[in-house]
């Protein structure tokens, strides 16, 4: 099976080219295969964001290669990345980020408008079943405002799994959640990831968490320092 | 663009204050330039009427006559003296007029037979302009039926309609009789049938109305007349037509607008002030729009990074804002027309002409209100270009981290 993600001497440079250039990224190599659980660790201002942002095509690498589903990506006009957006990956941010303007149900049928321009009866179908999946099922028409911080995450995770993408990156998820909120919301993506097959990548400063996930990868000061798959 | 309409709907409600605000402020410009646009065609209509008294929209009379040198060169004589204009029949006229009343767009015809007279009482004499004409024709053409004040519209042999001034100088009244005599006849004693009220002295002065025979024999016209006036369907075309049959006559054709320069001008002085002030309500109403989405992408910036990294493309993102801003000018356009419609009936109950007749009416003008509806939506949606374009221009990486 290829990786859904290949990496190999990823660079990245901000303000490139003018005297305040800084490389934040020194040549990263790193590959996920379908169905992983990974989590990237490191403290801040390792670069964990930046590389989460190259990966999940927010933002373009200074060098080396991104290759998607086995295809380089990394010079795609905007389209292209956001059409891989789309179809393949999923976000998870650790402030929720749910539009204010629309229900839970609306938030999680937004990926499958966007995709098919109406909300056809499937879209609809498949964002109930994953809303109950993550035990919302009576919530899914309240705003967001109305949910708290975990109900929010779970919506949100919801929302990544609605176009069923084969990679969930989630920067920081529980981050901003208690401990018990904390561990539904990464119990809920483990089960995913085991009865669905999502791969996911998901950034914590969480050694709790890091610990029960398949692999991990650690940075520094913008590159990889270990990155060993581990028992749980 | 079923996710464009649904996004932006949405933003627009959730806007709350703010979208309602500016809706409020588009639907007060819009009003005002519906307002401005309905009234202004019937207020000049009637200040012309008003202004022009019973001059007719185009006047057909002979052509000037001409003197011109048999021979040119050195042996010439090196002077040319202008012609006496005398009073002269139009030619054809009866096949003239026939040809004018078939023309589309010409209304009415009136053949008018006119020239200098003078009126006597005792041994008071005034000088008038003996004017023959057919009354339902001349009242089709000037509407002159609803100027009489006294007396009847109807004029028999023997008759004669005078203004209320003239009436005045002479002291005579509706029944009592006045000699009426001109250059070419000696005159004959006249009943005054009715008298007349222009608003204006000196036209309640000049005319004497007799019917169109009897002026033909007092000015020596035998079965002519001195010009045929016409009444046009659009009063500011009237130009055009006047052209228009000025190249398929050998008369001279005159229209309102030529005879008299000075309120044209100010017409169209008036024409391009309203103008003005309607081009600069709309940017005003533009400017606003604009300045509302500025801030909202400024308030969404965050939103506006989520739907870009679920995969909202560039160009998704500009649609939601220009939607956003044509679906303000739209409702404001709607609530504006409304406001218009509204306006013109509050107002035309309060600006009234001195006879406390009203100068304009409130009307449901079904075409106005499309292209109100339309340029506003088209307008909101140019001032929506800017702020779409800085929407679409966000970097989702950094707009989510706010």
């Amino acid at each position: 099976m290829s990786a859904v993600i290949e990496l190999a001497g990823i660079r990245k440079t901000y303000n490139e080219g003018t005297a305040i250039a800084n490389e934040v990224l020194h040549g990263i190599g790193f590959a996920i295969q379908p169905g992983e659980f990974a989590c990237l660790i490191g403290p801040s201002g390792s670069g964990k964001s930046t590389l989460l942002n190259l990966i999940g095509l927010l933002e373009k690498p200074s060098g080396g290669s991104y290759r998607l589903n086995g295809k380089a990506i990394q010079e795609a006009d905007d389209n292209t990345r956001t059409r891989a957006r789309l179809e393949t990956l999923g976000f998870v941010f650790q402030f929720h980020h749910l539009l204010p303007a629309f229900s839970a149900l609306e938030n999680v049928m937004l990926p499958g408008l966007m995709l098919h321009g109406e909300i056809t009866r499937e879209v609809r179908a498949t964002a109930i079943r994953l809303l109950t999946a993550v035990g919302l099922a009576d919530a899914m028409h309240k705003p967001p405002n109305q949910l708290s911080g975990g109900m929010q995450q779970r919506v949100a995770i919801a929302r990544a799994l609605a176009l069923t993408p084969q990679l969930v990156l989630a920067d920081e998820p529980t981050g901003n959640l208690d401990t018990h909120s904390a561990d539904e919301v990464f119990a809920l993506m483990r089960d995913i990831n085991k009865t669905q097959g999502t791969a996911f990548l998901i950034v914590t400063h969480d050694p709790r968490l890091a610990a029960r996930c398949d692999r991990v990868v650690e940075m520094r000061d913008g590159t990889i320092v270990a990155d060993a798959p581990q028992a749980v | 663009m079923r996710f464009e309409w649904t996004v932006a709907v949405r933003f627009l409600r959730e806007g709350g204050l703010q979208t309602l605000m500016i809706i409020a402020g588009a639907a007060a410009g819009i009003s005002v330039i519906v307002f401005m646009t309905g009234f202004l065609g019937d207020l000049q209509a009637d200040l012309i009427r008003r202004t022009l008294g019973v001059q007719a929209n185009i006047i057909v009379r002979p052509a000037e006559e001409v003197a011109r040198p048999l021979r040119e060169g050195r042996d010439a004589l090196p002077q040319v003296q202008a012609r006496v204009q005398r009073l002269r029949s139009v030619d054809q006229w009866q096949a003239l007029r026939q040809r004018l009343e078939n023309t589309p767009g010409i209304r009415a015809v009136s053949p008018i037979a006119a020239g200098p007279g003078l009126m006597t009482r005792g041994d008071t004499n005034k000088s008038v302009n003996v004017t023959g004409m057919v009354p339902e024709l001349y009242a089709a053409v000037t509407r002159f039926n609803e100027k009489i004040v006294a007396g009847e519209y109807r004029l028999s042999p023997g008759d004669t309609i005078i203004g209320t001034d003239l009436a005045r100088d002479l002291g005579v009244g509706v029944g009592d009789k006045v000699r009426l005599s001109t250059p070419t006849s000696p005159g004959d004693a006249y009943q005054i049938r009715a008298i007349y009220d222009l608003g204006q002295r000196t036209h309640n002065r000049a005319f004497a109305y007799v019917s169109l025979p009897t002026a033909q024999a007092l000015l020596d016209l035998p079965g002519g007349i001195s010009s045929l006036e016409l009444a046009v369907d659009d009063l500011f075309g009237a130009d055009r037509l006047a052209q228009q049959l000025q190249e398929t006559t050998p008369h001279e054709v005159e229209s309102w607008m030529r005879a008299n320069p000075q309120l044209r001008t100010a017409l169209g002085n008036q024409t391009i002030m309203t103008l003005l002030i309607r081009f600069f309500l709309a940017l005003v109403v533009a400017i606003g729009v604009a300045s509302v989405l500025v801030v909202s992408v400024v308030q969404k910036t965050r939103e506006i990074g989520i739907l870009r990294a679920m995969g909202a493309s560039r160009a998704r993102i500009l649609r939601v804002f220009l939607l956003q801003g044509a679906l303000i000018g739209l409702v404001g356009a709607a609530l504006g027309c409304i406001g218009g419609y509204t306006l013109t009936a509050v107002m035309s109950q309060f600006v009234r002409a001195e006879d406390g007749t009203q100068l304009f009416a409130a009307q449901w003008s079904g075409t106005l209100y499309l292209f109100t509806l339309i340029g506003a939506s088209v307008l909101g949606l140019a001032a929506a270009i800017m702020p779409a374009r800085r929407a679409a221009r966000l970097d989702p990486a950094q707009a989510i981290r706010i």
